[in-house]
């Protein structure tokens, strides 16, 4: 059966051929945040893939990975094209850096993810919060419940982390 | 021509092909026509224009994203019998990769002369800002990592790239506007363009968010329009209408490492023309010091800056410096975009920019100068608003052209 499932208005799909974002969203809707190790190099990758972007071999291990991170970079949504978030504007999305893997395999590369700037509960951020956000900011993951086999990892500040005394924020604001 | 800086690519192909003809349709919102019926119209134009007709044609290649006519349908409405076609999927940095195909089919003895076209309702039918169709379809597969999170328009996928450069090279926001600065100059002297009236930096800035850093005036305008471009052999081309323009050197969708997710792999700032250039420099045999005159795809005013940076026209993380410094205005040393592009003039997914650049190396951009009783503009040099765009002794033009972060093509052409 295909697992689909209705998030802020919109219809989500996963097919029963694509055998990696199952899995994938199979972990997070356990609250578990996998990715693919290499069984070659070892490396861990993000989004999921069929084979290795870096050896190319195709076999893999999902690992469990620590959702915590900081802000690499970010864009701040004025102007929503899905009709969901216009009611919640501006919102972030959030490219964050894990803490695991940095600088690997080379120096300019990391795991980097991609979610918004939630609220503890998942709902998108506030105003407030999303004025006190930007790259540095500390972040830890959370997830949103969508449907069985199908929850959305986010992303929210991490209360327990040292927060950088000013995030660098676009010089307009 | 300057000194040889080839490496160890062939040459054989230089100058071997030129583009002969160029043609469109005019900019609209709401054409009331449908993408077959417009394609069929730029390409007739882009045919005269070489004064070639449809029976010396007989290839065409096209590219849409699934919203277009295809060449086979448009060659019956031509009365042309075709040799080779092939339409592709793509949207920006696709027209230069077709012209670096078609010269090769030609050279492959598979036809001898190729139409290029882009029709679109970008405007009326299916939106490239990403609303309507786009929006509305189910999210599956590897979008699933992108859309959900409302992360789904070309300014909110690149925004990530824009706000590091910002971060990391302290480049200001009133050096991005000077972009479309430029281009709405460049437009008020384009009869064609959709949008012809002068902006300031103020008015960019003031203008509202989109998704920052990108101002409504930081983002390229949604149009109904086609475009064509007829591509020959060099030796055929001596027999058309026009002096020749000829394919120097073509880059196509050279590609980042990891572009299917470009974010992955950084610097996320550097774009694919870091490695598009080490092909088009060597390959055209001139350096971007040679240039006479850019057409640095403008989807956004920081995908100008960008390009134009990875591409050696100013040193990485100089862009803003170069794109606010004069240089790429009209009366400046290497001009981008003399028809105000895609913030201004239309948009095409890039194949205008070309028509542009095929223009200025003729010595016959469409301003409003008067044309002369040898049929030919006498061009003023006047760049005041509503005169002239022609730049003054143009030589050398590079197209780069943006599909994204991590894919791009490049040209370069001279003229004869």
């Amino acid at each position: 059966m295909p697992t689909s499932g209705e998030y802020l208005g919109m219809r989500l799909e996963i097919s029963d051929l694509d055998a990696e974002n199952r899995a994938y969203f199979e972990y997070c809707a356990a609250h578990d945040f996998r990715l693919q190790a290499c069984t070659a190099c070892s490396l861990l990758r993000y989004p999921p893939t069929t084979a290795c972007p870096w050896c190319a071999n195709p076999g893999a291990q999902w690992t469990s990975v620590q959702g915590r991170g900081a802000v690499y970079s970010y864009g701040e949504v004025h102007q929503a094209i899905q009709p969901a978030f216009k009611t919640g504007l501006p919102y972030h999305v959030l490219l964050v850096e894990l803490d695991t893997q940095q600088g690997k395999p080379s120096e300019h590369e990391a795991l980097r993810v991609v979610g918004n700037l939630v609220e503890p509960d998942g709902t998108l951020a506030s105003p407030e919060r999303v004025r006190a956000v930007g790259i540095g900011t500390r972040v830890r993951m959370v997830f949103i419940d969508v449907a069985k086999g199908l929850a959305l990892p986010q992303w929210t500040v991490d209360e327990e982390a040292e927060q950088p005394a000013k995030p660098w924020r676009y010089v307009q604001d | 021509m300057s000194a040889d800086t080839d490496i160890a690519l062939p040459k054989s192909l230089r100058d071997q092909f030129a583009i002969v003809g160029v043609g469109e349709t005019a900019y609209v919102r709401g054409s009331g026509k449908t993408t077959r019926a417009m394609a069929t119209t730029a390409i007739r134009n882009a045919i005269a224009d070489a004064g070639l007709t449809p029976a010396d044609v007989d290839g065409m290649l096209s590219y849409s994203q699934g919203d277009s006519t295809f060449s086979n349908i448009v060659a019956g409405d031509l009365g042309i019998r075709l040799n080779f076609y092939t339409d592709i999927f793509g949207g920006g940095s696709s027209v230069e990769a077709l012209v670096g195909m078609a010269t090769g089919v030609i050279a492959a003895g598979m036809c001898k002369t190729v139409v290029i076209f882009r029709s679109m309702n970008g405007y009326s039918q299916m939106r490239m800002g990403a609303s309507g169709v786009m929006a509305a379809q189910p999210i599956a597969g590897d979008l699933l990592h992108s859309r959900p999170y409302g992360w789904l328009s070309a300014a909110q996928t690149f925004s990530f790239a824009f706000m590091r450069h910002m971060r990391e090279f302290g480049t200001r926001p009133e050096q991005v506007a000077a972009v479309k600065v430029a281009h709405s100059q460049h437009a008020s002297n384009n009869p064609k363009a959709y949008y012809k009236h002068r902006v300031t930096v103020d008015d960019v800035l003031a203008s509202r968010f989109v998704c920052k850093p990108l101002h409504l005036l930081d983002c390229c305008v949604e149009t109904d329009n086609a475009t064509a471009i007829v591509v020959t052999s060099a030796d055929r081309a001596r027999d058309c209408r026009r002096p020749r323009v000829l394919i120097r050197g073509v880059v196509g969708r050279c590609c980042k490492p990891r572009s299917d997710n470009y974010y992955q792999h950084g610097p996320i700032t550097t774009v694919a023309g870091r490695y598009g250039r080490e092909i088009l420099w060597p390959n055209a045999g001139v350096s971007p010091e040679e240039v006479d005159v850019t057409g640095s795809y403008d989807a956004f005013t920081f995908t100008t800056l960008l390009q134009l940076e990875d591409y050696g026209f100013c040193k990485k993380g100089e862009g803003g410096h170069y794109v606010s410094d004069g240089t790429i205005r009209l009366g400046g040393r290497r001009p981008n975009n003399t028809s105000g592009g895609h913030l201004c003039e239309g948009y095409t997914h890039g194949i205008s920019m070309v028509v542009e650049n095929v223009r200025q190396l003729r010595h016959d951009a469409d301003d409003s100068c008067p044309v002369g009783a040898d049929g030919r503009r006498q061009h003023t040099y006047d760049y005041r608003e509503g005169g002239c765009r022609q730049v003054k002794n143009a030589q050398i033009s590079a197209n780069l052209g943006w599909a994204t972060p991590g894919v791009g093509s490049a040209m370069v052409m001279r003229r004869d």
